[in-house]
C-alpha cells in the first residue's frame, strides 16, 4: 500500500518535441513539505500544473492520493489548494466574495461557506479587508487571500507554485509564518521556488531540478553538506582581476568558484582561508565569510546561479 | 503589522488539517467523494459565481434592460409608427400595425445585443484579464463545466430581459396574441444561439486586437439592421437576403411574428426556425467546450 501522497515516476511533458519536464520521479509522504528549486524555466511551474491535475503528461506515471490525475481530475482538485505563481482572483469581486465563490466550487454549501471564509480572513489577517475590493490590496495581501483561497476546502496537499516572488521582504516573512503554521498543523507543502532562502525556511526536502531534469534530492541541510563545504568566503578584486587572481590563489580551499563580480573560496574554515590570501599578499577589496546555502549547492551542480 | 506577530500562535485553526491523518485508502475515498458534488454541480456554480460578478453592474443591467423597450417601443411604435399608419393605415402594414410588426424583432434584438456582451468580454477576461477560468479549473471544475456556466449565467440575464421587454410591449398595445408570451422563450433562444457562436470565436482570443469591437460592428449591427427588422425580408434586394437566411435574428423574428399576431408561413419555415438556431447553439456550445479545455490544458 503506497503511503506517499505524491507519486511521480519518470514524468514527463512535452511540447512539440520540447521536454518541458523530462522524467523526474520524486514521493512526497503525508505532512511533508517538498519543495522543487531551480531558476525560471526549469519546468517547476509544469509539474505543479501536473501534480495540480489540469495538464495531461505527455509519459510517466503519476499518482496523487492514490489516484491518477488524467483519470479523475475533479477528484484529485477536491483534495488540493492551489496557489498559483500569479494570483489569479476574481477582481470583479469583493475580498470574501472571492472565498464564497471559491468555496461553492468544492460543493461546500452556502450555510458553511460563509464561516469558512471568515476563518480563513482572520488565518489570512485580512478580516477587517473582507468588504474591500481586491485591486486596493497589497500585493502581499494578495498573496494571503490567495492562500487562503486555497485553503477554503481543508486541503490534505497544498501547492505553491513561487509563493513569495515579487514581495517585499516583511510581506515574504508574514507569509512564511502563515505557511510555517500550515506545516506544523500536518498540511502537506509541495512548493517551487527560485530563493534558496524560501527553500531552506519551509522545505523538509526538496529536488534541485535544472532543464526538466532533477540534479539532486534531499533534506536543504543534506545537501549543502553533500555538495558544499560548511563556510563560504567571497572576496572581491574588481571584476577585471577577478579571473587573474584565482589563479594565483589556486589550492586554497576545496574550491574556487569564479564569478563576474567576486570569488567564492569553499572552505570549512573561512578565516583561516582569507588569512592565507594576505599572508600570500593580496589585498581583497571586500571580503566576507557565510554560511553555504543551497544557491551554492546549485553553482555546483549546474555551474549557473539560481537567479540570472 | 509586524513580523514579531509569528510567535502569536493562532486561536482557532482556520481549516481542517487533521484529515492528513487518514490512512491511503480512506484519503483516497474522500477524494472519490469530493469529486461527486463539483462533478454534477460545477456548471451551477460557475454560473453562481458569473451572476455574483453581475452584481457589480446590476444597476446598469436594471437600467438597460427597461431603459432600452421603452426607448425603443417609443421611437419606433410610437414615432415611426404613427407616419407609417397614418399613410397605409392601423393596419396597413402586412395587415397589422407597424407597432406589431416591429416589436416581435426588438425583442429578439434585445436578447442578441445582452448574449453579444456576455459573451464577449467576459470570455476573454476569464482567460486574459481576470484570469478566473484557471482559478476555476485549479478546483474541481472543468473546461466544459466553465462553459456551460457561462451559459446559464447569460440565460440567467437574457430571460428577465426578455420578460421585461415583453411586459413593456404588453403596455404599449404591440402583442396581439397570448401565444405572444412564448417569444421569450424564442427571444432567447435567439440571444443564446448568437451568444454561443460568438463564445466560440472569443474563446479562441489571446489578444485583444479589438476584436470584440469587430463583432458588434460588422456581425451584430450589420444583422440588426438586414433580418427583416424594421422591414420584410422579401422587401429587400435578392443579393441581400441572404444576411436574413443565415442571421438567427431573423429566424427569431419571424418565429415571434408566427406567436404574436399570426403571421403566416409554411409549416417546414417554422420548424427551420427553431432548428436553425438550436443547431447554431449546439455547433457553438460544443466549440467552445473544446476551445476551452484545450486552452487550460497547458
Amino acid at each position: 500500500m503506497p503511503t506517499s501522497v505524491i507519486t511521480a515516476n519518470l514524468l514527463t511533458k512535452e511540447y512539440k518535441g520540447f521536454a518541458a519536464v523530462d522524467g523526474i520521479s520524486f514521493d512526497v509522504a503525508p505532512g511533508e513539505s517538498f519543495g522543487l528549486l531551480g531558476p525560471n524555466g526549469a519546468g517547476k511551474s509544469t509539474t505543479m500544473r501536473m501534480v495540480g491535475a489540469v495538464s495531461t503528461r505527455t509519459s510517466g506515471e503519476l499518482s496523487i492520493l492514490g489516484l491518477d490525475p488524467n483519470e479523475h481530475g475533479p477528484e484529485v482538485r477536491s483534495q488540493l489548494g492551489v496557489v498559483p505563481q500569479s494570483d489569479n482572483l476574481d477582481m470583479e469581486l469583493r475580498v470574501r466574495d472571492n472565498l464564497i465563490v471559491y468555496g461553492r466550487y468544492f460543493g461546500i454549501p452556502r450555510s458553511e461557506v460563509g464561516k469558512k471564509a471568515d476563518a480563513l480572513l482572520e488565518f489570512a489577517q485580512l478580516s477587517d479587508r473582507a468588504k474591500s475590493k481586491v485591486d486596493d490590496l497589497s500585493g502581499g495581501m494578495k498573496r494571503r487571500l490567495t492562500i487562503a483561497r486555497a485553503l477554503i476546502n481543508d486541503p490534505r496537499i497544498l501547492l505553491l507554485d513561487e509563493p513569495t516572488t515579487g514581495l517585499d521582504p516583511q510581506a515574504r516573512h508574514i507569509l512564511w509564518d502563515r505557511l510555517f503554521r500550515l506545516k506544523e498543523q500536518g498540511t502537506t507543502l509541495l512548493l517551487t521556488t527560485h530563493y534558496m532562502d524560501e527553500a531552506e525556511q519551509l522545505c523538509d526536502r526538496l529536488v534541485v531540478v535544472d532543464k526538466g531534469s532533477i540534479m539532486a534530492e534531499g533534506s536543504p541541510a543534506s545537501l549543502i553538506k553533500k555538495y558544499s563545504t560548511r563556510e563560504v568566503l567571497e572576496v572581491r578584486f574588481g571584476s577585471e582581476r577577478n579571473a587573474q587572481v584565482a589563479e594565483q590563489i589556486a589550492g586554497i580551499g576545496e574550491r574556487i568558484e569564479v564569478l563576474p563580480d567576486r570569488l567564492l573560496i569553499y572552505s570549512d574554515n573561512g578565516e583561516a582561508e582569507l588569512a592565507r590570501i594576505t599572508a600570500a599578499g593580496l589585498e581583497p577589496m571586500t571580503s566576507l565569510v557565510r554560511r553555504s546555502s543551497l544557491e551554492d549547492v546549485f553553482l555546483r551542480l549546474t555551474g549557473r546561479s539560481l537567479i540570472e | 503589522m509586524s513580523i514579531g506577530q509569528r510567535s502569536g500562535a493562532a486561536a482557532t485553526p482556520a481549516f481542517d488539517a487533521s484529515a492528513s491523518a487518514t490512512t491511503p485508502a480512506e484519503a483516497k475515498e474522500l477524494a472519490m467523494v469530493g469529486g461527486v458534488k463539483p462533478r454534477r454541480y460545477g456548471s451551477w456554480y460557475v454560473a453562481e459565481h458569473r451572476i455574483r460578478s453581475m452584481r457589480s453592474y446590476l444597476q446598469t443591467i436594471v437600467a438597460t434592460s427597461i431603459g432600452n423597450p421603452l426607448v425603443y417601443l417609443f421611437a419606433l411604435g410610437v414615432g415611426l409608427a404613427s407616419l407609417i399608419d397614418t399613410n397605409l393605415g392601423p393596419t396597413g402594414f402586412n395587415g397589422i400595425s407597424y407597432l406589431a410588426f416591429v416589436a416581435p424583432a426588438l425583442l429578439c434584438t434585445a436578447a442578441v445585443t445582452v448574449a453579444a456582451e456576455e459573451s464577449t468580454y467576459p470570455m476573454m477576461m476569464g482567460f486574459k484579464w481576470n484570469p478566473i477560468f484557471y482559478g476555476m479549473n485549479a478546483a474541481p471544475i472543468t473546461g466544459n463545466q466553465i462553459v456551460n456556466g457561462m451559459v446559464i449565467s447569460i440565460l440567467a440575464r437574457i430571460i428577465p430581459t426578455c420578460a421585461i421587454y415583453f411586459v413593456v410591449m404588453l403596455l404599449f398595445g404591440a402583442v396581439a396574441s397570448p401565444w405572444g408570451a412564448l417569444g421569450i422563450l424564442v427571444a432567447s433562444l435567439t440571444g443564446i444561439s448568437v451568444g454561443l457562436v460568438i463564445m466560440s470565436y472569443t474563446s479562441r482570443i489571446e489578444e485583444d486586437k479589438g476584436q470584440m469591437a469587430m463583432i458588434m460592428r460588422f456581425g451584430i449591427t450589420p444583422m440588426f439592421l438586414f433580418s427583416g427588422t424594421f422591414f420584410s425580408l422579401g422587401q429587400m434586394p435578392i443579393y441581400l437576403q441572404w444576411i436574413g437566411w443565415i442571421s438567427p435574428l431573423w429566424h427569431g423574428t419571424e418565429l415571434g411574428r408566427v406567436l404574436s399576431y399570426g403571421a403566416s408561413e409554411p409549416t417546414w419555415l417554422t420548424v427551420l426556425h427553431i432548428a436553425y438556431p438550436l443547431a447554431l447553439c449546439w455547433f457553438g456550445w460544443k466549440a467552445t467546450q473544446r476551445v476551452v479545455t484545450r486552452r487550460l490544458n497547458k
